[in-house]
């Protein structure tokens, strides 16, 4: 029995289209559910015969059963599924037309005057077909590109995950030790407290701060276990947004790539203030200090620790000083992404100056750290958010607040990279060992830059100066290159870096450094 | 210069403790002999001890023996042979949804990562931002949901007049959520009540969910845990994917692995085609980036260790059938003990309800005066966690029980 609606609008009903099987059979088949609408056209006034058009909008399979039953199972109109998606439809059916195979299905009913249109077509839809394919992330895709390339001459210089000489990744031989250690230990596997290992976390804030800081002493740090940099970052994101509302965070640029993203995703407004100069690939400190000054009142200031990321150039401890003393003349927080300490220069306390030095002047700051790179633990996320505040009594509320966040993210941390860490720097020995092996791979770093600005001087005959790769520090260098340079170094050289011109020494050999030298020179002088 | 007795996080009140943790804290506290902690859901042995799985010893001296193993970033969809059996244990093996590559795994923190990575996805994605959860339901489901941007709402469940589930009421309250609402169920093993749909009764609500286009979020924390079945506590989802449907599927190995500590779960989306499943995933990765970057490697290892060598999965399910069982003999033993003691009332509902928790039934002046006097913690809701019980302990439940049943309104 069928019967329609008296309408006289074109889009009559958009809903959901039920599937009904074969027999007409209301309980079972697959149910599958649609969303499309009717246009409908009387064939002739007064006619109880209408011309129906079912516009699919996720047309894959549309199979025509003997019986046609298509159940209405609410009627809205299409504006109030989403504004957007109203203007969209019609675009989109028109898209479909061209890839699918059918995207209308057009039958005649019979029909009554008045009541529900009910007629039942199979179509196999899906609630997420409008999702568009993602780009592959700028960063981690570059390694999926260069793990398809067949050349002998690839090198992939995109992620900053430390390679030995030889390209290959370098577990650190105190990580193992800890490792064997914990296994014979045989700990549980109980859930820790949402703030994570409390044996972590101290130790964390104390190679931080420094073990004799006054501000550990006097209890003014809140510290909680985050997953690795990205998730300390994030959870200090959300604080920003529950307690600081409208406050803006200001990003150098350029910044490492999802720093963007965690704020966004945080709904934590940005802005960017000025960093590399590309005529000096170097830094923009006139412009930095301008930025940050011109800022509203009480933003956070995102600053990299120590080797920054992507540029690898650095403030020195003067231009620290003076950093120190717009944020503090602006009432602005900093807020520190500690990623490298220990890698950057070799030693630990060195690559914590910059942090020291404005705890030392009594300022309240946000620092987040992280384990990857000092320790070689990128797959075990370990990093910790750390709020240096003015009292003791602000350091527990913050803490507890910190702890919501995290509740409903991922309830608490991982044990294994907290438990690693607390063995290597809670045993003297380890964090020795632990001392050594990362000035091995700071040295190493240092060396291929060296042996990188050797042959670029050497060939580059024209006077182009290259010292930047030396006077820069870290795992990175932006080697000054555009994107359609970068593009040539991937194409023509198989060379694997981000397009905004950065390379990760990290992942460069002594053997591979003139090949290096080679490319860039190519891409800096032949192609624009 | 800045002054200590300013502060920019001055207006920053201190939150109260996690409910549910903050019983352990108090427990902790209490220097009585007899104290029992019945709150947080962690299993312990009949010694009242933490158990880490034998098969779970054995995997970490694998992979902690294995040399070729590094500790480079996994994908941000995590580790693949950890994706590939999460999804075979749930959907099972020879699941079409799986042959047809229909689904989208994606590996994250346990449970709440599964729960909030999927409720983030849909708040971007989708087009209606409402979830209806279980009232009762975990206490972290609300909060989880509401900070990924979707608003809350409940239906009926937990029905206190026969202690178990208020299925009229359930479907009423479904039938009346709007169009393409997102619902969230509990696989098995309903957490805090216990009382779980009888598979008929699952098959009712699928098709009421199926008329209307809701759309099913399992979360599954309890996979053979609760029946010591990993097929049979896996019945309710497997059901929904059987029709063809689209869900979500949120997977946790902290309890039927012991796994607690390492957060291993998995997200898995099954989508109406293929591509579908893929351009889910691709978004999937947006949501995680800016999160976490890319999940922890050690606990997925441990599970792929464990799931694709037979031996130690055949260790896995007899070591897991223990723990439910050891649970299951509580529940008899206590409604034992209360039956010997004549306590009044109909205790019944503790051998009905499944998987680590007892939704007993008493208030929370029942539950202060047990606390004060017989030292035994649990949430005041009446929830109690069977997996704390033991052999010797069970009497003083029991006792108090009965104490707080006859003595305190």
């Amino acid at each position: 029995m069928l019967s329609t609606e008296k309408s006289h609008s074109k889009r009559e009903a958009i809903g959901f289209v039920k599937k009904v099987g074969s027999g007409g059979d209301q309980s079972g088949g697959a149910g599958s559910v649609g969303i499309g609408f009717l246009s409908t056209k009387s064939l002739n006034q007064g006619s109880d015969t209408k011309e129906y058009t079912l516009h699919h909008h996720f047309a894959l399979d549309c199979v025509a059963i003997p019986k046609i039953t298509i159940s209405v199972m609410a009627s809205i109109s299409l504006p109030s599924i989403c504004p957007s998606a109203a203007l969209s439809f019609q675009d989109k059916c028109k898209e479909k037309t061209k890839s699918r195979s059918s995207s209308k299905s057009v039958f005649s009913v019979k029909t009554k005057s008045h009541g529900q249109i009910t007629m039942a077509v199979a179509v196999n839809t899906s609630r997420f077909d409008n999702i568009t394919m993602a780009p592959p992330d700028p960063i981690l895709g570059v390694s999926e590109a260069f793990k398809a390339d067949t050349s002998e001459m690839k090198l992939n210089l995109g992620v900053g995950a430390y390679r030995t000489e030889e390209l290959q990744p370098y577990v650190l031989k105190v990580v193992k030790k800890a490792e064997n250690l914990m296994l014979e230990r045989g700990e549980n596997k109980e859930y820790l407290p949402i703030e994570g290992l409390a044996a972590f976390n101290k130790a964390t804030a104390e190679l931080l701060f420094g073990a004799d800081n006054p501000v550990l002493h006097q209890q003014r740090v809140a510290t909680i276990q985050g997953l690795s940099g990205t998730g300390s970052l994030r959870v200090a994101a959300a604080l920003i947004e529950r307690y600081f509302p409208g406050a803006k965070v200001l990003i150098s640029s350029p910044t490492w790539g999802n720093h963007k993203n965690i704020f966004n995703d945080a709904r934590v407004p940005w802005s960017e203030y000025r960093y590399y100069d590309p005529k000096t690939v170097g830094l923009d400190f006139d412009g930095m200090v301008a930025d940050i000054k011109a800022a509203p009142e009480g933003s956070f200031v995102l600053l990299h620790g120590c080797a920054h990321n992507p540029t690898g150039i650095d403030p020195t401890p003067e231009q620290w000083e003076k950093i120190a003393d717009v944020i503090q003349e602006k009432n602005h927080i900093p807020f520190f992404d500690v990623a490298y300490q220990g890698f950057a220069s070799g030693s630990l306390d060195e690559d914590a100056s910059s942090v020291r030095m404005f705890a030392a002047r009594g300022m309240e700051l946000l620092v987040a750290q992280s384990y990857s790179k000092n320790l070689g633990l990128y797959a075990e996320r370990i990093g910790a958010i750390n709020v240096l505040c003015s009292s003791a009594d602000a350091a527990v509320r913050v803490k507890s607040q910190l702890k919501r966040i995290a509740r409903p993210m991922y309830s608490n941390p991982p044990v294994h990279g907290a438990r690693i860490v607390a063995n290597v720097v809670g045993n003297p020995d380890f964090f020795n060992e632990w001392k050594e092996e990362m000035e091995m791979m700071a040295g190493r770093i240092k060396s291929v830059r060296q042996k990188l600005y050797n042959n670029l001087s050497a060939k580059d005959k024209s006077g182009k100066d290259w010292s930047f790769v030396l006077k820069q520090i870290g795992m990175f260098s932006f080697t000054g290159l555009n994107k359609t340079q970068s593009d040539n170094m991937t194409d023509k050289w198989h060379v694997y870096m981000t397009k905004d011109g950065r390379i990760s020494l990290a992942g460069l050999s002594s053997a591979k450094c003139e090949y290096l030298a080679d490319a860039i020179i190519d891409s800096y002088h032949n192609v624009s | 210069m800045s002054d200590h007795s300013t502060s920019v996080f001055a207006q920053i009140a201190r939150a109260p403790e996690d409910p549910i943790l903050g019983v352990t804290v108090a427990y902790n506290k209490d220097s009585d002999p007899s104290k029992l902690n019945l709150g947080v859901g962690a299993y312990r042995t009949e010694e009242g001890k933490p158990l880490v799985l034998n098969v779970v010893r054995q995997a970490e001296q694998k992979l902690v023996n294995d040399p070729s193993r590094v500790k480079e970033y996994l994908p941000i969809v995590g580790l693949a042979d950890f994706n590939k059996c999460s999804a075979k244990l749930i959907f099972g093996a020879d699941s079409p949804a799986i042959q047809e590559n229909i689904v989208a795994t994606v590996q994250c923190l346990s449970g709440t990562g599964s729960l909030r990575v999927g409720g983030e996805f849909l708040a971007k994605h989708y087009y209606e931002k409402t979830v209806y959860i279980p009232s009762p339901t975990w206490g972290n489901h609300p909060k989880i949901f509401t900070l990924a941007g979707l608003s809350v709402k409940t239906y009926r469940y937990y029905d206190p007049a026969t202690r178990g589930l208020d299925f009229q009421g359930l479907l009423e309250d479904l039938g009346n959520a709007p169009t393409g609402a997102i619902v969230l169920l509990h696989a098995c093993a309903h957490n805090p009540t216990g009382v779980d749909p009888t598979l008929d009764q699952w098959d009712q609500i699928r098709k009421l969910m199926r008329s209307k286009g809701l759309l099913p979020f399992f979360d599954s924390a309890y996979q053979g845990f609760a029946s010591g079945s990993l097929d049979a506590d896996a019945q309710s989802i497997r059901m929904f994917v059987a029709d063809g449907g689209e869900c979500f599927a949120a997977q946790s190995y902290a309890k039927n692995m012991g796994l607690y500590a390492e957060r291993v779960g998995a997200l898995s989306i099954v989508c109406k085609t293929a591509d579908v499943a893929s351009r889910v995933e691709s978004q999937l990765k947006l949501v995680i980036r800016p999160m976490y970057s890319n999940p922890p490697l050690h606990g997925a290892s441990i599970v792929a260790t464990i799931l694709k060598d037979s031996n130690l999965y055949n260790e896995w399910t007899v070591e897991l059938k223990a723990m439910a069982d050891r649970i299951i003999s509580m529940r008899k033993q206590l409604l034992e003990a209360l039956q010997a003691r004549g306590t009044p009332g109909d205790w019944t509902h503790i051998i009905k309800q499944i998987g680590m928790f007892t939704f007993t039934g008493l208030n929370a002046e029942q539950v202060a005066f047990m606390t004060r006097e017989y030292h035994i913690y649990m949430t005041s809701d009446g929830r109690i966690s069977m997996a704390g019980l033991s052999s010797k302990t069970v009497p003083h439940l029991a006792d108090a029980m009965h104490a707080a049943v006859t003595g305190v309104a």
